[in-house]
């Protein structure tokens, strides 16, 4: 730390000043999008230097999620990435049953896709209102919100919750949808592209618009790999990888959707893959809804599904299993759940999401290891914001599309 | 002469002149009016309820009808929402924007993990907002729904208006 009298010998002496400045960006700050704190070194208005600092918002999910059973562990996957619960919700469940060798229902695998497409569009319209804001378009704020309640209503017919809905279940999901849900779905499948259409009518022709995203954050795809960025990040590069594509889970394997890809891999780049996205969201709600009457009846929770409470001891009259060396056996006479691990990966509105779980036969997960795209995300900040203005890194945080709870967990 | 005789009962404790344009009531009235008119919340969002706090300051339910307007600036705010989970790391951050404040000020403790810890029961989580900061009112919920902050808000001008001598530098 320089003493004022050595800045003013060093200016006295003709020699230039370069210490560079340094400011604090959050935690407290409107468009950090909740908790981030950036420690920012500056030359003038050009960020030299940015570090992330990050864990103000570091619950202990995974910790927590090791002392509640496989059922209530999936209840902590909502409050992790918040604005998409549907697709964290799922992630977990895949895991699980790949653990419990569970087979899901068709319907459910249907009702499970229409859920995670729907905080798809959930998560990217609040995406684009948050953004359109931190750069100054406060229209576009208030027309995403109307619709996206719109969904949330949809979503508290289906489950009673708006945001932190426990939807997906091990083994399928909670119920079946009624007909009014049905009719409400299609009826908003009619009309949410023209919805987009204003979205695009009101920013894409805007000239503050363009000169705020085109060039800002450019991300050669080599680098995007190296970056470890997943999901519309990565192909705002242009790099054609999305895991509903090349490993399916659900029922993406049985619709039909186009992963949208950029090509310079700027801002506005990730916007347009975005906005495309919505539109496929749209279409592979569509597509479950119309083979929803195939599967009219069937049940939507796997027969040999956990109960909501799952016992802690299996008492069978047979001997004690010699428990194998360096494995803690939690008291459980008879694996309730198969010792093992298993591992699941979805796409996520962010990016990949993916669970690994390790059991040890109890009714608990021994090990649960979340890895989050936001956490990811956070990391190519330094990258991404070098010799860009202050002004920039607002919109830098805003393309990411990062969620602190997602990041911390 | 007297105050009861030459005046008329207009409002509860507020009294007219007849035939005149004055109006005479307790200082506490009007100040307690004035305040509970226009209470701006701070822009601080820590996690899932922050969304819903979004919701209810967006389109569908709107706050800017009940005077309520988001300042992204603890200098220019009367009311803290907190909004999640405090985290023993973010609690000192919380404290601080809360002693950026102006005085009057209130603090609105939004979702279970703001009321009391909720599910997060972890070696890294506040037990409550309550633990650090003097909390106006409480709203449970994970989260609850904006109909629900509203009703948290109307709630806090009820309280602000029956608050007496709560003005000047003696108070």
């Amino acid at each position: 730390m320089a003493t004022y009298l050595e800045i003013n010998k060093k200016q006295v002496n003709g020699e230039k000043w370069e210490e560079p400045f340094y400011l604090n960006m959050g935690p407290q700050h409107p468009s950090t999008h909740g908790v981030l704190r950036l420690f920012l070194e500056l030359e003038g208005e050009t960020i030299v230097n940015c570090t992330p600092i990050i864990g103000y918002l570091h619950r202990g999910v995974e910790k927590l999620g090791e002392n509640l059973n496989y059922n209530q562990a999936i209840v902590l996957s909502d409050r992790l990435d918040y604005i998409a619960s549907a697709a964290n919700n799922t992630a977990f469940a895949l895991a699980f049953e790949k653990l419990m060798n569970l087979e899901v229902p068709r319907r459910a695998k249907l009702l499970r896709t229409i859920a995670c497409e729907m905080a798809r569009i959930c998560n990217h319209l609040l995406w684009l209102a948050t953004h359109a804001l931190d750069i100054g378009a406060m229209t576009v704020f208030l027309y995403c919100f109307r619709d996206r309640e719109w969904l949330l209503n949809i979503y508290e017919k289906i489950c009673g919750a708006r945001l932190t809905h426990t939807y997906v279940r091990v083994g399928g999901v909670r119920q079946d949808f009624t007909q009014e849900i049905i009719d409400d779905l299609y009826k908003f499948t009619e009309e949410f592209p023209s919805r987009i259409y204003d979205y695009e009518t009101l920013i894409d022709v805007n000239r503050i618009w363009l000169k705020r995203t085109k060039g800002i954050a450019v991300v050669p795809p080599e680098d995007a790999i190296n970056l470890g960025l997943t999901g519309p990040c990565l192909r705002g590069s242009g790099v054609y990888y999305d895991v509903r594509k090349f490993r399916p889970y659900d029922a993406y394997g049985e619709v039909n959707f186009v992963v949208p890809t950029g090509k310079n891999g700027d801002t506005y780049d990730r916007y347009r893959v975005r906005m495309e996205e919505l539109r496929q969201s749209n279409f592979i709600i569509r597509q479950c809804l119309d083979k929803l009457p195939e599967t009219e009846g069937e049940p939507v929770l796997a027969e040999n599904a956990p109960d909501l409470l799952m016992p802690e001891k299996i008492k069978k009259p047979e001997p004690k299993p010699v428990p194998k060396k360096g494995v803690i056996f939690r008291g459980a006479d008879v694996p309730v759940v198969p010792p093992g691990e298993a591992f699941a990966a979805i796409e996520s509105p962010k990016g990949e999401l993916s669970v690994y779980v390790v059991s040890d036969g109890s009714n608990k997960p021994w090990r649960l290891r979340v890895r989050t795209p936001s956490f990811v995300h956070i990391s190519a900040i330094p990258y991404m914001a070098k010799n860009h203005m202050i002004a920039d890194l607002v919109a830098i945080i805003g393309t990411l599309d990062i969620v602190l709870g997602d990041s911390d967990r | 002469m007297g105050i009861e005789k030459d005046t008329v009962e207009i409002a509860p404790g507020i009294r007219q002149v007849p035939g005149t344009p004055v109006v005479i009531s307790p200082i506490d009235k009007i100040i307690n009016w004035a305040r509970a008119g226009s209470m701006w919340p701070v822009t601080f969002g820590l996690a899932c309820c922050a969304i819903e706090m979004m919701a209810t300051g967006a389109s569908h339910f709107d706050l800017d009808r009940y005077g309520i307007i988001f300042r992204a600036t603890p200098r220019q705010a009367d009311v803290l929402i907190i909004a999640g989970t405090v985290t023993k790391k973010m609690a000192p951050i919380v404290r601080r924007v809360y002693d950026q404040m102006p005085e009057p000020k209130y603090v609105i403790a939004m979702g279970s993990c703001a009321c009391s810890g909720g599910i997060f029961k972890t070696y890294s989580v506040a037990q409550g907002a309550d633990k650090f900061l003097p909390v106006d009112v409480y709203i449970p919920g994970c989260p609850p729904r904006p109909e629900a902050l509203l009703f948290g808000l109307l709630t806090l001008q009820q309280k602000i208006k029956r608050e007496a001598k709560k003005w000047g530098f003696w108070r």
